[in-house]
């Protein structure tokens, strides 16, 4: 009995070493990814702007004062001004929280619907075939002719913007996370867990579902990168958010027409895009590293 | 036991280290042995403790720039191979050194043909035509013996059994009649009748072209029965070596001893448990001070846990790393069980 | 080989079907009736009774769909309600500009991303492979809209080299269809070969992974050979899948790009119908695109099988 007693306080000894030692590994993972360290600061500096920087610009984003038209970057309009002399840097940073809204909610609503898709499919599978193929013919129409057709369906503002690319991203989320569940799906102790007469419910939500959070983190971080592009896009062709509201992608709309007088209306918002798109890009590469770090495995 | 002459391939405190993320990693830790010109060495361990990447190293087939660092000795033919320029290695490896590895599916190339395979190792070491080693690549295929070798040789990797895989890489290596040929647990992935039909071709080829082989191994009756000589492995280290007939006879290392208890006897009790030797390998970056098997020995005391003991040369030119050897070459069997 | 084509084939038709539900149906997601939409709000009820029955929008749901479903089958793609042309005409018109654009940025970027790609992957840890990969990183993080507009601002204002916009057809000369397309061709190539170059790396180290490259390295093949022979050879596989699917991309990207550099193909063709709420032209855009992305996959996909000798029709 003693010697019992003595193995299983070793093995658990032994167990929270490599629980230390796993945690361990990772911190120093997240901190030796430079690119991703990298990613993360620029997400929190765009997410700053966005919360805090509609406070800090005095100047009123849909204010026109015509004599102030097209002006040059200066200490009164850092950022220029536009054709229709609205301060550049107050439309960005008010633009920043329609354009980084739009792709949070849309990230949002996508890994929620996806997900539901995606565990009930693994799980039944009649569903499966149904819904997948359903997911599969979405996927074979590019996703911004599928927007751009959504869009002049639904009528274009901000909320159909999110409506149309939710249903554009939701079946990328459904096929990641169906494949994720589905190996968990197979495991022994689901079906152990069926003989016993757990509810189906209970074992999709309580025993699956936990297991395709670290994938669906992932992949939510590109659809977040993917739906800011597509929403600028969108914008940018003038089916996406109607003026005068700001977006980034709008203000490029606007920038386009007076490209060879103002550089600034396309450069600025230009680099908040590319900013924002390549933060959440670094975001999400560092974090299947850290998921899955064989994809990085002999790094020196 | 003196040799004025310089044995075919001769490994001197061998050290690989790897670069890994946990840092710096000795794989193999000072490893001295020697291989003669028609003999077949067995080399033999559990899996982890360093012999595959010991046989890799002599053809230094990890990536020096960003992997490995190789410390210590290998000469062949009079050179230290871990000197030679890259552009010398590669005419070594496949002409003078050959290898084959463990799983025969994965080590052979999918889009390429079988003759392909076979002519170009011959056509990279030796001046002749297409045509020629092709002619080549038919001899040596029907050497090893397989069916209906002129259709096998337009044939792809996924069209053969592993058996058939086995002797088109065996086909392979022996093309430019090696003098070494290191065979990388061989017969660990075939069905036991292949098997020893795999066995039998690399017995009857040593001895037909007098190459040296090293077989490594985890399978100690696979050893018995074609090995003259064999070397023992545990963590990165030589623990044990030996004649054949010595190791079986009175095994000096208690890791040698439960490697050959864990081994079922035909003609032993069978109603008798076979033996597990407790434990696991620890890991490389957790290596114990004192004796490497210490942690898992059922003779270890206080000496062997406080002090590393030294490969030791006994009387009959046997080997052991281990402080009792003497006494465990003594005991009957029994009297520790 | 026959067994695979079919069975490939075959795997298309529920998709294909979804695809057309969808498209049919997105005419019917708009809030309210189509029609009064397209008439705007002065439309008298006769009008509007008209354009219901001209639509075909009095008939039942289903009975709808099959009559479109019908058409496509055949090759109608319905009519323009506002350029009173078939849609399957005013695609013809417009898919010149858009097939050039999408070929000559598939050049560029399977010219610069393949050997940066293998590359990168040869001199795997080094400032080479590290800088390849940043500016792919930072390649793939400019839509292709975005860099467009930098490139129109850098070369075709500040420097003047190049047009910044407009088309001119082959037949005025090779040089000056070029020359209008280059632009647009990098602007949209350039994520595409960010994803060629992140491919070409990853499946070549992959490759390089594998017992049988030791062998071959056992063997005694050169570096050179080892990297172009007994490697590519076999990572050329899922980097033409990936060329493959990208030119679906490039084709539907050209959507965007058109509309910066103002040429006629297909992408100004469904942003005008946009506006014009033309919905015969939307969805047969839609519906056109989609079914050469789809068959250019299904190509790649054969292709495949023609350089892979180990796949078999029980491959999925």
């Amino acid at each position: 009995m003693e010697t019992a007693e003595k193995e299983v306080r070793q093995l658990s000894d032994i167990k929270q070493q490599l629980k230390k030692e796993q945690r361990q590994l990772f911190i120093k993972r997240f901190f030796s990814n430079k690119l991703m360290v990298t990613g993360s600061v620029t997400m929190l500096f765009l997410l700053l702007v966005t919360l805090f920087g509609p406070f800090l610009v005095s100047q009123d984003p849909y204010e026109m004062v015509v004599q102030d038209r097209l002006l040059n970057p200066s200490s009164e309009h850092l950022l220029g001004t536009d054709e229709f002399g609205r301060d550049l840097l107050s439309r960005i940073v008010h633009g920043s929280k329609v354009t980084m809204g739009v792709g949070l909610l849309v990230a949002a609503i996508a890994s929620f619907s996806g997900m539901v898709i995606g565990l009930y499919a693994s799980y039944y599978r009649i569903l499966d075939h149904i819904l997948m193929r359903i997911c599969d013919g979405l996927m074979s129409i590019p996703a911004i002719l599928l927007a751009i057709a959504l869009m002049a369906a639904l009528g274009p503002n901000t909320r159909n913007v999110i409506i149309a690319l939710s249903i554009v991203f939701t079946p990328h989320i459904a096929r990641v996370i169906r494949s994720a569940a589905l190996v968990v799906r197979e495991q022994t102790y689901i079906e152990a867990m069926e003989a016993q007469g757990a509810s189906a419910t209970r074992i999709i939500w309580l025993h699956i579902m936990p297991n395709t959070v670290s994938p669906l983190v992932v992949q939510a971080t590109f659809i977040f990168a993917e739906a800011i592009i597509v929403e600028a896009a969108l914008s940018f062709l003038g089916a996406g958010v109607p003026a005068p509201d700001p977006s980034w992608g709008n203000i490029l709309y606007d920038g386009k027409l007076v490209i060879f007088n103002a550089w600034w209306m396309t450069v600025f918002p230009g680099i908040m895009i590319v900013l924002s798109v390549l933060g959440l890009n670094l975001l999400g590469d560092g974090l299947r590293d850290l998921i899955d770090p064989h994809t990085n495995h002999g790094k020196k | 036991m003196v040799k004025e002459e310089q044995p075919l391939l001769q490994v001197k405190e061998l050290q690989t280290h790897f670069y890994t993320e946990r840092g710096k990693v000795t794989a193999v830790d000072g490893v001295t042995f020697h291989v003669e010109e028609g003999e077949i060495l067995g080399v033999v361990g559990e899996s982890g403790c360093g012999k595959s990447v010991t046989s890799q190293s002599i053809l230094r087939l990890f990536d020096e720039k960003r992997l490995v660092e190789y410390d210590g000795e290998i000469s062949f033919k009079g050179e230290n191979l871990l000197d030679l320029p890259d552009k010398k290695m590669e005419k070594i490896r496949g002409n003078d050194i050959a290898m084959i590895f463990q799983d025969p599916l994965s080590s052979l190339n999918p889009v390429f043909t079988i003759g392909h395979q076979i002519a170009e190792s011959i056509m990279l070491h030796q001046k002749v035509s297409k045509k020629e080693a092709y002619e080549k690549a038919l001899e040596m295929l029907k050497l090893t013996g397989i069916p209906a070798p002129e259709k096998r040789i337009n044939e792809y990797p996924h069209e053969l059994s592993g058996g058939m895989r086995q002797r088109v890489m065996i086909a392979i290596a022996l093309s430019c009649e090696p003098k070494l040929l290191i065979a990388d647990e061989p017969t660990t992935a075939l069905d036991v009748t292949i098997q020893a039909q795999i066995l039998e071709l690399i017995e009857i080829l040593n001895k037909k072209l007098n190459m040296g082989v090293i077989f490594i191994t985890h399978d100690l009756g696979v050893v018995a029965e074609i090995c003259t000589r064999v070397v023992v492995m545990y963590l990165g280290q030589i623990v044990e070596e030996a004649t054949i007939d010595d190791i079986f006879e009175t095994p000096m290392h208690p890791y040698t001893k439960g490697l050959m208890k864990s081994v079922p006897q035909l003609d032993g009790d069978r109603s008798k448990e076979l033996h597990v030797i407790e434990g696991t390998v620890p890991a490389l970056n957790n290596v114990p001070k004192g004796c490497r098997f210490a942690t898992r020995c059922p003779f270890a005391d206080e000496l062997c846990i406080k002090k590393a003991p030294e490969l030791k040369e006994f009387k009959n030119g046997q080997k052991a790393r281990c402080w009792h050897a003497e006494r465990i070459a003594l005991e009957e069997e029994g009297q520790y069980a | 080989m026959i067994n695979y084509i079919v069975k490939r084939v075959f795997s298309l038709i529920p998709v294909l079907f979804v695809v057309s539900i969808a498209i049919f149906l997105l005419v019917h997601l708009t809030p309210g009736d189509p029609a009064s939409v397209m008439l705007g709000v002065e439309a008298t009820e006769e009008q509007l009774k008209e354009l219901r029955k001209e639509m075909g929008l009095d008939l039942p749901i289903y009975q709808q769909y099959l009559n479109w479903i019908g058409g496509v089958l055949q090759g109608d793609f319905g009519t323009s309600y506002f350029m009173k042309e078939p849609v399957t005409h005013s695609i013809a018109e417009h898919v010149k500009p858009t097939l050039s654009l999408a070929i000559i940025a598939q050049i560029i970027t399977i010219l610069i991303a393949v050997p940066l790609g293998i590359a990168a992957a040869n001199r795997r840890g080094t400032i080479a492979d590290q800088s390849i990969m940043g500016v792919s990183l930072l390649g793939m993080s400019i839509p292709s809209f975005l860099l467009g507009l930098f490139l129109i601002l850098l070369i075709g204002v500040k420097l003047g080299w190049l047009p910044v916009a407009g088309y001119q057809p082959l037949s005025n000369g090779l040089w000056n269809h070029i020359k209008y397309l280059i632009m647009p061709a990098i602007s949209l190539g350039a994520i595409q070969a960010a994803l060629v170059a992140r491919m070409t790396r990853t499946s070549m180290l992959e490759v390089l992974n594998t017992n049988f490259i030791k062998t071959a390295q056992a063997k005694g093949v050169k570096k050179r050979a080892i990297i172009y022979k007994h490697a590519l050879r076999n990572a050329f596989l899922p980097i033409l899948t990936v060329i493959g699917q990208t030119f679906g991309v490039l084709v539907a990207g050209a959507v965007v790009t058109e509309t910066i550099f103002n040429i006629p193909g297909i992408g100004q063709l469904i942003i005008n119908s946009v506006e014009r709420r033309d919905y015969a032209v939307i969805q047969g855009v839609v519906l056109f695109v989609t079914l050469s992305y789809v068959f250019i996959n299904l190509v790649i996909d054969l292709l495949y099988g023609f350089v892979d000798p180990r796949v078999r029709l029980d491959r999925d």
